[in-house]
Parts: structure tokens; sequence; C-alpha cells
């Protein structure tokens, strides 16, 4: 059987470590975060934290596609595929799987975002091998069988039907198609009651067999487990897949701007108010004055403008946000506000005038300094459990950072300009190329 | 998102508390926990972590929405809000400010017994949040203008999470019917006519009633010692004077349960129709010794994702259900909840499946749970208490808001110890507590009349 021979993979014991290790303290940290990439005897990279006080492993890792991978007309495959990973794998059905995962209380799940398809294995450090056995059957050859495909079918039908009548999905999905339109950046990740209707376990295995590739495959692995051991893991989990890159679907886009409003009728004592436009280039996505200004204009500390704008000053809502985001292949600016029906238009107006002044004259020097102290202070609340880093690591890895991004990134953060900041808001934050989705009943915001 | 949150975080530590922590030994465990009380009454409890320089400092006052009186319902979590409005050492917008500047994350949340503020910030700025924290207990001076924006804003946030959401609108109808006399019947966030009249002299006297240091627990947890934990509360908390003498907390006791209550809400915004019910149960405060435990254990076995009898005989067996599970509520000063809840497979009529519902409960109280399923409940919260380590700041959660109860840490850690010791008999036993006389049952449909 295929997962036996996964065994005569590793050949040996010797096998490679580079071993990057992050000695130098970030400033406010006394002790550093040693990360290890481990490379497996069979060539598969993994980020390594070891963390021996806790008997426990956490394993993060994401391939390189995503639902955006989804054939046409079978939207929500990906995401179909994530409920089918536990209902049988291997030469065990699905409540076998089940049973020997739940009776070692091992946690393994999966996740399809737009761009990556994401897995997490968390386990104690006594049923470790049972863990990555497991995975092993999950990740290489899950079966697919007609029961749990038909009931996973009827599941996926009924959170299709909730989100067709939930109002935040509804304005979020009219304002994707307003950016991105006829663009697969706008296709319904968790399906439609046609398409849900229709996928089949062929298209679930061949979105298996183009998305579960070592290619460009991201690890993180945090806890008690040493890099020779993690390294024939790594070999035993993912050594068989094959090594083809995921196809590159998504052409470059820029995001269509300047839907000025768009008011969807639903009957609700709020409206929900989604706004957003230009974000930075694809190539730039790590760009630390954009994300400080983010982080200044609508983020989640005190200072935030929108915060202070729409909520503290005038109570005009609970909660509000912006930030400027990068999808492979575009940037965009995404915001969101809910308010009362009656105060809606002003909520509008006073979003608006906060995004345009800050387009105008940028960030005071008063809250540059504040975000760069927040920004970088806070950066230490990452790093507080097995799993906070694992997942941490992970996300760096796919944004590309290089193994030292720890000892870098407040530094970076720190040499950031105003001008820089204030190049970035006076591009991206003019107020007239935002398109905004309300949704309810807003007085005084016509159709 | 700063919200000054209104999370009824019970429901999270009733899994946590329930199953995280309370099961293999205490000691293999190796949790450093210190517990001291300064001469003013407040009470500090350590829980040390040294993998990352960091510590979350949370107080808790032992006073909740339970405790507020009729026709004010909704004051405490008003306060809760209020309570980052500034004094005259730090004036409104400063304690926002400072922790900005010292890179924290903070939020409080109202609960029906106690009432949390907290901060998570590098292990040397615990001073800080201490002194912010003593400061904020008995100096708050509050100013027409933002109370009066703050009430809109928590308006906002029933309508957000209430009066937008047709689930929670039917929970607060559950509740309601659940408690006739007792005040866990109204909602934590209040009734809209109750929080409308709210003024500053509402706050400011349920402030002086019920915030000073003999009412208070502060949880420490983190890159902190023993000594530097007791000689900071002695610099910050201990020169505080107590303005009042905490009363031990009574509230009207509710007669027992003697009807059996349904209640249904029809609403358009409603596509997957859904049931619910919860039971009366004691709570680890009130029941007999090991029936809590019981409990626990009886929601795990009845209820859990994938190995629970609920889903494997209406989701897998019988496929009449989409979903379903149950939970145990025991983290509560006067009574417990035992709920379960599912949702129908297409085509599947609400009073087939709450009658297949009712043949599981009852199998359960006349036959008991098997040793296969007890022993797996078991192995299940031994585990979880062992990944609780890695959440260490949710095991302080746990910690403090059994100190708002008067539960010792050593206390709560001794459920650990006897959560392997619950017998067959006892669970079944526990199951009796599933009588629908003791319960209320909730219907959550679509529009009437319309096609689902």
């Amino acid at each position: 059987m295929r997962l036996f021979a996964a065994h005569t993979f590793v050949r040996q014991s010797v096998f490679i470590v580079v071993s990057l290790v992050c000695l130098a303290a970030f400033p406010m940290l006394a002790k550093a975060i040693d990360i290890q990439e481990v490379t497996s005897p069979g060539g598969i990279k993994a980020w390594l934290v070891e963390a021996h006080e806790i008997p426990l492993v956490a394993m993060n890792f994401a391939f390189n596609g995503g639902t955006i991978n989804d054939a046409q007309g079978k939207d929500g495959t990906g995401n179909f595929l994530t409920g089918m990973m536990d209902e049988g794998a291997g030469d065990m059905d699905g409540q076998a799987f089940r049973d020997l995962r739940d009776k070692l209380s091992i946690s393994i799940s999966f996740s399809a975002a737009s761009e990556n398809f994401y897995g997490s294995l968390y386990t104690l450090s006594k049923n470790r091998d049972a863990a990555f056995s497991l995975l092993t059957k999950a990740v290489t050859a899950p079966r697919f069988e007609s029961e749990p495909l038909d009931r996973m079918r009827k599941y996926y039908l009924q959170q299709a039907a909730d989100l067709l009548k939930d109002p935040g999905t509804i304005a979020s999905l009219a304002w994707t198609d307003a950016a991105f339109p006829n663009h697969p950046y706008s296709r319904r990740s968790s399906g439609t009651i046609d398409t849900l209707g229709i996928i089949s376990a062929d298209d679930l295995r061949q979105f298996h067999k183009t998305v579960f590739t070592r290619n460009k495959l991201k690890i993180a692995v945090v806890g008690d487990i040493d890099a020779k051991t993690l390294g024939l893991e790594l070999d035993r989990v993912f050594g068989l897949l094959p090594d083809t890159p995921v196809p590159d679907v998504v052409p470059v886009v820029d995001v269509k701007t300047g839907l000025a409003l768009k008011v969807i009728d639903y009957d609700s004592p709020q409206s929900i108010v989604i706004f957003g436009g230009k974000g930075t280039p694809p190539a730039e996505k790590q760009d630390y004055p954009a994300y400080i200004l983010s982080e200044i204009v609508g983020g989640g500390a005190s200072f935030s403008r929108l915060t202070q704008e729409v909520r503290e000053k005038r109570g005009l809502t609970y909660g509000t946000s912006f930030s400027l985001n990068n999808f492979n292949k575009a940037g965009y600016s995404f915001g969101y506000l809910a308010t009362a029906n009656e105060t809606a238009a002003e909520a509008i107006k006073v979003t608006k005038e906060v995004l345009q002044e800050m387009a105008d004259k940028g960030p005071t020097p008063g809250e540059m300094t504040l975000a760069k102290t927040y920004i970088t202070g806070s950066y230490a609340m990452r790093f507080t459990s097995n799993s906070a880093i694992a997942s941490t690591l992970l996300a760096q890895q796919i944004n590309d950072y290089p193994i030292n991004q720890t000892n870098i990134r407040n530094d970076k953060v720190n040499a950031v300009t105003i001008e820089q900041v204030r190049d970035q808001a006076k591009k991206l934050l003019q107020a007239d190329q935002l398109n905004i989705v309300v949704i309810g009943k807003p007085v005084g915001l016509g159709k | 998102m700063i919200k000054r949150s209104l999370t009824l975080i019970f429901t999270i530590c009733l899994a946590v508390l329930s199953q995280t922590i309370l099961v293999a030994s205490a000691q293999a465990l190796d949790i450093k926990s210190t517990e001291f009380t300064l001469a003013n009454g407040l009470h500090v409890i350590l829980i040390e972590d040294h993998r990352a320089p960091v510590v979350t400092h949370t107080i808790w006052y032992r006073v909740g929405a339970a405790d507020e009186q009729v026709g004010k319902s909704g004051l405490a979590h008003f306060l809760e809000h209020l309570l980052f409005k500034g004094t005259p050492k730090y004036p409104e917008g400063m304690f926002d400010r400072l922790l900005d500047q010292n890179g924290g994350e903070k939020n409080a949340f109202t609960q029906r017994d106690a009432t949390a503020y907290y901060e998570r910030v590098a292990a040397g700025k615990l001073p800080l949040m201490m002194e912010l924290e003593a400061d904020r207990m008995q100096n708050l001076q509050l100013n027409a203008d933002s109370v009066k924006t703050e009430l809109k804003v928590v308006q906002e946030e029933r309508r957000q999470r209430t009066d937008s959401s047709p689930g929670a609108l039917l929970g607060e109808h559950m509740a309601a019917s659940l408690y006739l006399a007792h005040p866990y019947g109204r909602p934590v966030i209040g009734w809209n006519d109750d929080v409308a009249r709210l003024t500053l002299d509402d706050a400011l006297a349920f402030y002086k009633q019920h915030y000073t240091p003999a009412n208070a627990t502060v949880v420490i947890v983190g890159d902190v010692t023993p000594q530097v934990a007791r000689d900071l509360a002695d610099k910050f908390y201990a020169p505080l004077k107590n303005t009042f003498t905490p009363q031990p907390r009574h509230r009207t006791v509710e007669p027992p349960p003697l009807v059996e209550r349904r209640v249904t809400l029809h609403d358009a915004r409603v596509a997957t129709p859904s049931i619910s019910r919860s039971y009366s149960t004691p709570s680890y405060i009130t029941a007999a010794p090991k029936e809590a435990d019981a409990l626990s254990l009886l929601s795990v076995i009845i209820g859990d994702s994938a190995q629970g009898r609920l889903y494997k005989k209406l989701v897998l067996e019988k496929k009449i259900a989409t979903s379903a599970g149950a939970g145990y509520s025991g983290t509560q000063l006067d009574n417990g909840e035992f709920s379960i809840y599912a949702s129908p497979a297409d085509g599947v009529d609400m009073a087939s499946l709450e009658a297949e519902i009712d043949v599981i409960i009852a199998d359960v109280i006349s036959q008991g749970v098997t040793a296969k399923e007890l022993s797996d409940a078991k192995d299940r919260a031994q585990a979880d208490a062992i990944y609780g380590l890695d959440q260490r700041s949710s095991f302080g959660g746990i910690i403090g808001l059994a100190a708002t109860m008067g539960l010792s840490p050593d206390e709560v850690l001794a459920h650990i110890d006897i959560l392997p010791t619950v017998t067959l008999e006892e669970v079944q036993k526990a199951a009796a507590y599933l009588d629908i006389r003791r319960a209320v049952t909730g219907l959550l449909l679509p529009e009437k009349n319309k096609k689902q």
C-alpha cells in the first residue's frame, strides 16, 4: 500500500539541517526565538521552534493553492474538501479515523482560503506517532466515499442557504463583485446552491491532486520535537506528494474603484457598510508604510482615526475597521462599519472625511510615534503560546519574509518615514475612489 | 478591534472548566500558582509562565448583571464601558494612550456574576498596569458628554449583537423563560428601555456600591515571580482603603421548576431552522459533591461534535440532522445550565427531530452511559488539561472567574483529581436533571408560510 511505501523514503538517518538560529533578541524581549530551518532527507522544508517544557507539538502548514483553484462552475470545491478530510482516508473509514483521532485527543483541521489551503495538527507528545500517521492518511489518501459525500453536501448546502441570508456576507460579496468583476477573486469560495449540488468525488480528487503538492508548501512546527525527528515526520506526511507547481490561474489585476454607493435593502435595525478600494501593488505586499497607515486609519488600537471619530467621539458604532490588504495578484483596501439605520448616512460621511483628511495631510508626527511604539511593542504578543508561534511563523513564510523576520521586523517598522506614509495615503485613500456597499434600511440613502 | 466586550465568557469557560483542566493529576500539570490577600481584602493570584516575557493582568470584580436592580438592567455593563473614561490623574483617553504606547492589548467584559478588566503587556510594564487599575478602581471621574456618547455605543452594541440576530433574540426569550424570578433571566446588555434611561448618577452609584479592594481579585499570568507580584501589589493596591464592606450576594432564588416551556421565533432572516433546549441544573457552586463534574462529563458524552450520542445518532445514523451538540455551563454562582441543540436535515420536520432527541435523552436517563463512553470522555478531558497549559492565560481566566465565586485555585485544580473518579452511577444520577419540566425549548424558524 502506498502508505507503507512512504516509510521506504526515509533511507538514511543523516539529513540536512540548515540551522539559521536567530539569536539576536529583538529589542524588547529578553529571550530570543530560536528558529531552525529544517530540511528533511526528502527535501521538505519547515521552520521549527523546539519547546520542550510542555509535552505537545503544534504544526501549521499551507499548500500554495486555494479556492481560486476550484474548477470552472464548481465553486466551493476546496471548501467542500475541508469537510471531507476526516471522513475516511487510507485504510480507515471515517468512523475509524475519527475514533482514533478523538481517543488520542489529536486535533487535525483544515481550512480553505482564496490562495492557500491550510492544515494544522495539535497533539500531545505521547501520541505524536499516531498523530502524524493519521495526518499522512488524510493528506495523501482521502477516500471521498459516497455516504459521507452525500452527508457533507447537505451540510454545505445548508451553509450556503444561511450565507444567502447573512447581511454581512451579502454586502461583502457585492463589494467584491464591484471590485473584481469577472475575476477569480470574486468567485463564491463557499459555493452556491447550484455548484454544491454538482460537485463530485472526482472534482474533489482533482482539486486534491492539483493543490496538495510539495511545491511551495510552507510548514511551521513548534513544540516538543527535535529537528531530526521532524525531518522523518515531514517525509512521512508530505514525501509522497508530487512536486508540481499549483497552476497560476490568476492574472494580475487592478481593483476596480468608484462605485460611490450601492444600497441593498434588508430588513434589520442596523445597516452594515462595506467600504474599500485601492491597495498597494502585489509586488509591494510587504510594504511597511502601508501597514502603519492601516493601523493609524483603522486598526485595532485606540488611536485608530476611524474608531476615534466614529465610535469614541460620536457614538455611531460599536465597531469599525479598515485595512490595506493583498491577494497575490491584487492589492485592495477593505473597511467595515455597522450602525443604526438612522445614522448610516452620517457614519458614511464621517468615514469618508476621515479617509480624505488622511489622503490630504497624512498622519501627524505624534501619530507616527504612537503607531510605531504600539506596533513594535505589541509584536511580542504573537509569541506567547506554541500554537500562536506556529501560526505566526507560517504567516511569515506565506508572505515570503526571511527566516530572521522576527529579528528585523521592528527595525523595518521604525525605519518608516512620515513622508512615505503620507505618499501612500495620498495614493490610496482618496474618498471618491471607494466602492461603498450598504445593506439594511439606511435612512436618507437612495438606492 | 477594541471592544468593551460583553463576551459571555462563561460559555467558553464552561467548555474549558468542565473539560480542559479538570482531569489528570494537578501536580503532573506543574502549574506554579501563588496567592495572597492584602490587609484591605484584595486577593491576588499569580500563575507563572516564563516562556515569553509577557504578562496578562486581570482584575475581577464580584459584581455582574445579576446584581442590578430591577429597572436598571445593563448598568453593570454600561459601567464597564465607563471605567475607561478617565480619572483626575489619567483623564479620558490617557488610559488607552498609555496602553498603546506600551504595546499592550486591553479589553473588558461583563457577565452575570462578574466584571473583569484585563491588559496584556511586556512583563516589565506590570507596575503601570497595576497603577492604572488601582487608580480607576476608586477615582473614576465622569462627564456628561462622554457618558451620553458611550450610551449610544452601548445601544449600537445591543443592536449589532442582539437585535440584528434572530438567534440572539431567541436566546433572550429562552433565558427569560428559564428564570421566572432569578435575575439570570435578564440580558447582560440590558433591555432597550432600561438602557436608554441609564444616567451618569446611576453609573457612579453602582460604582461606589461594588468597586472596592475587598470586592476584587487580581489574577496575573505570565513572566513574573511571586516576590515581584507581592512587592508590586504592596506598592499599588495595599494603600487602597475600602469604601464599603462587601456583603454576601443574595439573588431571588428561582422557584423549583414545574412547567415545560417552549418559545418559537419565526424570522425572515433565518434560513436553516434549529432547535435548542436549556435545562436548569446545579452549578459548580450549588452542586452536591461530584454532581457538576458528572454533568460536565455527561455533556461530552451526549454532545461531543464527533463522538457524542446526538451527533452519532441524529447526523450519522438517522441522517435527520446536519449538526447536533450539547454543553454544560456550570461556572455560575446560583444555577447551571445544560443545553442541547440541533439543526434538521432538509425536509425533516422539527417535531420529528425533537422526538428523536427526546428518545436519546430518555435512554441516558433510564440506562445511563457505557463504561467506554465515560472512560473516553475522561481521557479527552485529561488531554485538554495539557493543551490548557499552552493557552495559559485562558487558564487564568477560569481561576479568576472561580475566585469571584469564592473558589481558590487549589479548589479549581482539585477537580482535576475528582473527574477521573466519577462513576457510571453518578453520571446516570446527574442525567435526571434532563427533565423536560426543568427546561425551555427554543425553535428558530424561517418566516411562516414560506418554503424553506
